[in-house]
């Protein structure tokens, strides 16, 4: 069976190590807060400003003026802290943050990632998600492993317009984990019940099975 | 008035000598800490041909997307917008031009305008269609894309609080782009909610001192919601 959205989030949010601050892209890697393992600590990066992202609030603490990179209204956990935008983007380019979830439409076996424009539909932006990949030195991409209408998406050289150039190193889809290694993507975990043979059929790019893919463990 | 004092009398003082064609910082994030009454004033006053630096278009009827009512602005430079239908009708209708800029980038432009850096050196959008026609260069093993700083004819920014010398505290995440807007402006116009005397603000926690700030002004705020989410 093909990974729930919840289910992704709890395989990414397996990555989590004590101590991390991590950005969060919108969508799935939203909901990976909410699977933080237990006794570890980690610090979530808004990249409005606000380092140390708690929950959303409660109806009598909604607070225009705190809200989250998604325009969510938001709180801040203690032990938080607020900067301006520049400062916000000096953590991520500078190589501060520990490990960023994104979201993306296409990624290449060079570590490419598409996911900010489609030729032809309009085009709203890529917000912070260009200097974001830019910056981070770990980054995990969250996507379905094809599209709606079973194209692959993981693909030997994205077709669609780059957010950053060969800087993806680690992708889990909702069948498969995967890491990209020397220009090749090496299948290194599937999803329960999910054949290798549905996993190759749905990749485009060079795909290397070792003799061995875990099922990853996952709660049903 | 006299000496470090920066307070304006009228929204109309606030953005008088703003004309046709300029360039036009504002800060905010979303509808979060936006210069919603000068934005205002820009509509009454009609001014036209813009270049607008934010980092959104604010909605429809709302923030910078009541400037889009009247075809106030020309040439958006921002990192997300589209979150209006005034905006998409006019860029597809040929009306509007974008310039989208990721949003680090467009922080640190508005930064170096302000600190007086004419560009620097990003490793952000290098091998993108950002990149494209920009200088590029290899420091290390990396390469790094030549972004030229971004200064504005008139800076509109939305603080907090502000003693009459013009420094300001911002709130929350409503800082976002505002002391970077602030910074970048040749006319830099602050609007905030409670103006104080001069040493009742800690020194040390002043976000924008007033060096940046030419005017201030005391107004009153919607405080719109874009997304108002809560806890199940």
């Amino acid at each position: 069976m093909a990974l729930t959205r919840e289910q992704m989030a709890q395989r990414v949010a397996a990555e989590l190590e004590d101590g991390f601050y991590v950005n969060l892209g919108i969508g799935i890697p939203t909901l990976v807060a909410n699977y933080v393992p237990a006794g570890i600590e980690v610090m979530l990066q808004s990249e409005n400003g606000l380092l140390g992202m708690g929950p959303f609030p409660t109806e009598e603490q909604v607070d225009p003026d705190m809200i989250n990179a998604g325009k969510q209204t938001v709180t801040a956990q203690p032990g938080a802290s607020i900067v301006d935008s520049a400062d916000s983007f000096a953590m991520i380019r500078g190589g501060h943050v520990d490990l960023t979830v994104l979201g993306a439409f296409e990624v290449d076996v060079q570590g490419n990632i598409a996911s900010w424009m489609v030729p032809g539909k309009l085009v709203k932006g890529m917000g912070g998600a260009m200097d974001l990949v830019a910056g981070a030195e770990n980054i995990i991409v969250t996507m379905t492993h094809a599209s709606k209408s079973g194209e692959p998406k993981l693909l030997q050289a994205c077709t669609l317009p780059l957010t950053g150039a060969g800087c993806i190193k680690r992708v889990l889809t909702d069948l498969a984990y995967i890491e990209i290694e020397n220009g090749q993507f090496v299948l290194k975990e599937r999803a329960p019940g999910v054949s290798v043979e549905e996993i190759i059929r749905k990749t485009g790019g060079e795909l290397v099975v070792p003799d061995s893919v875990p099922e990853m463990t996952v709660a049903g | 008035m006299a000496g470090f004092d920066k307070r304006v009398s009228s929204y109309e003082e606030a953005m008088a000598g703003l004309e046709d064609g300029m360039t036009l910082l504002a800060g905010g994030f979303g509808l979060c800490g936006i210069p919603e009454n000068l934005i205002a004033e820009i509509k009454r006053k009609g001014t036209r041909d813009l270049t607008v630096a934010s980092n959104n278009c604010g909605v429809d009827g709302f923030g910078l997307g009541l400037l889009l009512e009247d075809c106030q602005i020309r040439k958006m430079i921002a990192s997300y917008v589209g979150e209006n239908a005034l905006f998409e009708k006019q860029l597809l209708d040929g009306d509007l031009e974008v310039e989208l800029t990721p949003q680090g980038n467009l922080a640190e432009r508005m930064r170096a305008a302000g600190a007086g850096i004419p560009a620097f050196y990003t490793a952000t959008g290098y091998g993108t269609r950002i990149a494209e026609g920009k200088e590029t260069r290899l420091f290390g093993d990396r390469h790094y894309v030549l972004e030229e700083a971004l200064p504005g004819d008139f800076a509109i920014v939305k603080g907090w609080k502000a003693d009459t010398y013009g420094n300001v505290i911002y709130r929350h995440t409503a800082r976002n782009f505002n002391p970077l807007v602030a910074m970048a402006g040749k006319v830099t116009v602050v609007e905030v909610e409670e103006i104080v005397a001069p040493g009742e603000l800690d020194p040390a926690a002043i976000h924008t001192p007033g060096i940046y700030v030419d005017r201030l002004i005391c107004g009153t705020f919607e405080k719109r919601i874009e997304k108002r989410t809560v806890r199940g």
